[in-house]
């Protein structure tokens, strides 16, 4: 396996990583996740005039059609650089829902305006007292008599809940087996927000659904059909966000080689002792195993074929196992300088560890390539 | 018998004894330290009713309790919910005293520590000097009767609410650098010292640094000959990294890990306890608790005999630590999203607001981070193996 990247997925990488070297720094970060909105809009703005926000939508409503390839480079840059934009959530997967399951109406609606930068996006699937998951979707939504739906229910720990625009929530229409899933606007009656902080410095919210009348368009895909289009979304969304930890992962390791290099203790450098020697040779190990996973996967998502799930399953499995060993080793390594507020090193380990369990825990995805072999 | 008789008299205290805001306090811990009000009431409880230092000769005002009885005492308040009394003064400093001590500073400080009159905490870490504690740089330099200290130390725990620290500051150059170490008592109210509480991962500020600036103390106030703090240090140290018994925490953080087990969806929609790769997870990590717990029992078998259990303490805090750390990740993997939100307000006791998710959910991520620092302080996991290689293994 090699992967070539082309002249256009080399510059996008290069430009992301200069961008956010040269704009994204720690302190700046800092401030913008403690109060709301928690993300910059002026960095959501740079980040829509330098087309990211448009890459991966189709070229009718204003997209660039890039595949997984690219979506996989600028989110290893973004996790590097611990972006708390919401780019996943509103691009990769309120953008991915409509796109492969809205009508054209809804497309031409809300797509350019989310590669403008003007839209943001949540998908509410999750809800109280469970995991995230098909099988635990409780939420209701009964036809109406103008062709329209009402929809009733409760959705806990939505990201990016507290900024979207438009809500993609799932839920189980009456008469029909299977899941649906609809587009709700933020402002319609009978959606009632809590909004929170998470321990990564983001937002979520959970969202109480008192009959919330919809229109007739607000069914995304069939009905029924919701949970093949969310696996496929969040196949691509599980590939985003294990790139997110690698990039997060590798400046851990950068972070701790610096650390150790330069701090002494008992006369010499904290890297010449043996057994740290071999805990950073060992993250290193567990970073790049992940990332050949990750080329794979990218490499094939796009064909959306059971070779592909069963590899984007193994890289979520895999980057789990990485992102405890390499997260929990920086803070070790560092000591207890790693466990103050002060230190990017924590901020990163607890990025990674709400990462762990989105889009499917561990545990899902090792049942998944299971079923899938 | 006697044994039952005494668990149960202990039990009957809790139960009386224990108000529902000391519980949510203990409830609420996500480190060794409650929250500091609740911390001191139960202190001023239990000092009422003469159980505060359990583990303290009777003549000095301890229980005078045999090592059963202690380890009863201790399971029984963690599993009732206590909040978790400060180490600083009755675990660290008094132990210490009572064996290196003066006449004097024996009279003075032990009832004000039994009291809660004083609020220790340990000057030990510096910026520079952290596994090796030994290069640390504070200086005291003697002029008149007192000493003259200058210098920082750093990850001091509740110094903000302490009255008083115990310091190891370097006394003389000479020789090797452990030779040249004194042990120090100081006022924190002494002109010259200052505290900056260090805001931690879990937005929080438990530890803190302290500025030493021309901070005068009596020399009086040294405790063991001078430049032979090291050995007063290490004596301390034994008492940081074996005193503390691991499997009451353990228990602790299991019966947790199966109420939310209990109540929390796995993917099928079924409770993650009914899992079977859950279950057996959890099952592993049970084996693994119930392995330290033997291990300690025959520590305490060992000590009630009058013999030395040696190599088996030293590995003590390698395995309680990490075993605490794989059962917090077990608590991310049963609660998956709902580790997520964040409420800072709602881990403080007096909070009377909505928790947000369930409660079960509200500390396990503040307790997956704040157990990284386990196998930090008191000699790192490195150091740790490294004690055992050496002083057991003799290599």
């Amino acid at each position: 396996m090699h992967i070539e990247f082309s002249d256009e997925q080399n510059m996008l990488r290069e430009s992301a990583a200069r961008y956010l070297a040269d704009n994204y720094d720690f302190e700046a970060r800092r401030k913008t996740s403690s109060a709301a909105p928690g993300f910059s809009p002026a960095h959501w703005q740079q980040f829509a005039e330098m087309g990211w926000l448009a890459m991966p939508l189709p070229e009718a409503q204003g997209g660039f059609g890039f595949g997984a390839v690219e979506l996989m480079l600028l989110a290893e840059e973004m996790g590097r650089h611990l972006v708390l934009e919401p780019y996943l959530e509103t691009v990769v997967v309120a953008g991915g829902l409509l796109q492969h399951g809205a009508l054209q109406e809804l497309l031409d609606r809300y797509l350019p305006a989310i590669a403008e930068g003007t839209l943001q996006g949540a998908f509410a699937h999750g809800e109280p007292g469970a995991h995230a998951s098909a099988q635990n979707v409780r939420c209701h939504a009964a036809p109406a008599v103008d062709g329209g739906f009402i929809l009733s229910g409760e959705k806990a720990v939505v990201c990016n809940g507290p900024n979207a625009d438009i809500l993609l929530v799932s839920a189980r229409l009456e008469g029909v087996a299977g899941l649906s899933l609809f587009l709700v606007e933020a402002d319609m009656p009978g959606l009632e927000r809590r909004d929170y902080a998470t321990w990564d410095g983001r937002r979520a919210c959970d969202l109480v659904l008192r009959e919330v009348s919809l229109p007739a368009s607000a069914l995304v895909g069939e009905a029924g059909s919701a949970e093949a289009l969310i696996e496929r979304v969040a196949d691509t969304a599980v590939l985003f966000s294990c790139a997110e930890s690698i990039g997060a992962m590798s400046s851990l390791l950068d972070r701790t080689r610096d650390y150790t290099s330069q701090r002494v203790q008992f006369g010499k450098s904290l890297s010449s002792f043996q057994v740290l020697r071999h805990r950073m040779a060992d993250m290193l190990v567990e970073i790049e195993l992940c990332r050949s996973l990750m080329l794979a996967a990218a490499q094939r998502l796009d064909q959306d074929t059971a070779d592909s799930r069963r590899l984007v399953s193994a890289l979520k499995v895999r980057t789990v196992k990485a992102a405890r060993f390499v997260g929990q080793n920086a803070i070790q390594l560092h000591g207890g300088i790693a466990m103050t507020d002060e230190l990017p090193v924590g901020h990163y380990f607890k990025r990674l560890a709400l990462l762990e369990h989105q889009f499917g825990s561990r545990d899902d995805h090792l049942k998944r390539f299971c079923d899938a072999a | 018998m006697k044994q039952e008789a005494f668990r149960r008299e202990v039990q009957e205290f809790l139960e009386q004894s224990l108000s529902p805001e000391l519980r949510r306090a203990g409830q609420l811990m996500t480190s060794v330290f409650a929250d500091f009000e609740a911390t001191m009431q139960w202190h001023r409880i239990l000092h009422q009713r003469g159980w505060v230092a359990a583990d303290w000769p009777e003549e000095y005002g301890g229980t005078g309790w045999d090592i059963n009885q202690r380890y009863i005492f201790q399971e029984e308040c963690k599993l009732a919910g206590a909040p978790a009394l400060l180490p600083m003064g009755l675990q660290m400093l008094g132990p210490m005293l009572i064996r290196y001590g003066t006449q004097a500073q024996k009279d003075y400080y032990l009832p004000r520590i039994l009291s809660g009159e004083h609020v220790w905490c340990q000057g030990y870490s510096e910026p520079g000097a952290g596994s090796d504690l030994a290069s640390l740089k504070t200086t005291a330099v003697a002029d008149g009767d007192d000493y003259v200290i200058n210098g920082s130390k750093i990850w001091t725990s509740y110094a903000q609410y302490a009255s008083h620290i115990f310091c190891l500051v370097r006394t003389s150059k000479q020789g090797k650098p452990q030779a040249g170490i004194s042990f120090v008592l100081v006022e924190m109210d002494s002109p010259g010292l200052s505290v900056e509480p260090i805001i931690g991962l879990d937005g929080r500020a438990e530890q803190c640094q302290v500025f030493f600036d021309d901070v005068r103390a009596p020399i009086a106030n040294r405790v063991g000959d001078e430049n032979q703090g090291w050995t007063v240090a290490k004596y301390l140290l034994e008492f940081e990294r074996g005193g503390h018994n691991f499997t009451t925490d353990l228990k602790k953080q299991l019966s947790r890990l199966r109420r939310q087990g209990e109540s929390e969806c796995g993917p099928d929609g079924t409770p993650v306890l009914q899992d079977s790769a859950t279950r057996q997870r959890l099952a592993e990590l049970e084996v693994e608790a119930l392995a330290l717990e033997c291990t300690e029992l025959r520590i305490k078998g060992a000590l009630a005999a009058g013999d030395n259990p040696g190599a088996l303490s030293s590995l003590v805090k390698v395995v309680g630590t990490e075993l605490g750390q794989r059962l917090s990740e077990l608590g991310l993997d049963i609660l998956g999203q709902e580790v997520a939100r964040y409420q800072p307000e709602a881990m403080e006791p007096e909070f009377a607001g909505d928790v947000l998710g369930p409660d079960c959910a509200l500390t396990s991520m503040a307790e997956y981070i704040n157990h990284r620092a386990t196998t930090i302080y008191g000699g790192t996991a490195e150091i740790q193996r490294d004690i055992i290689a050496k002083q057991v293994l003799d290599l």
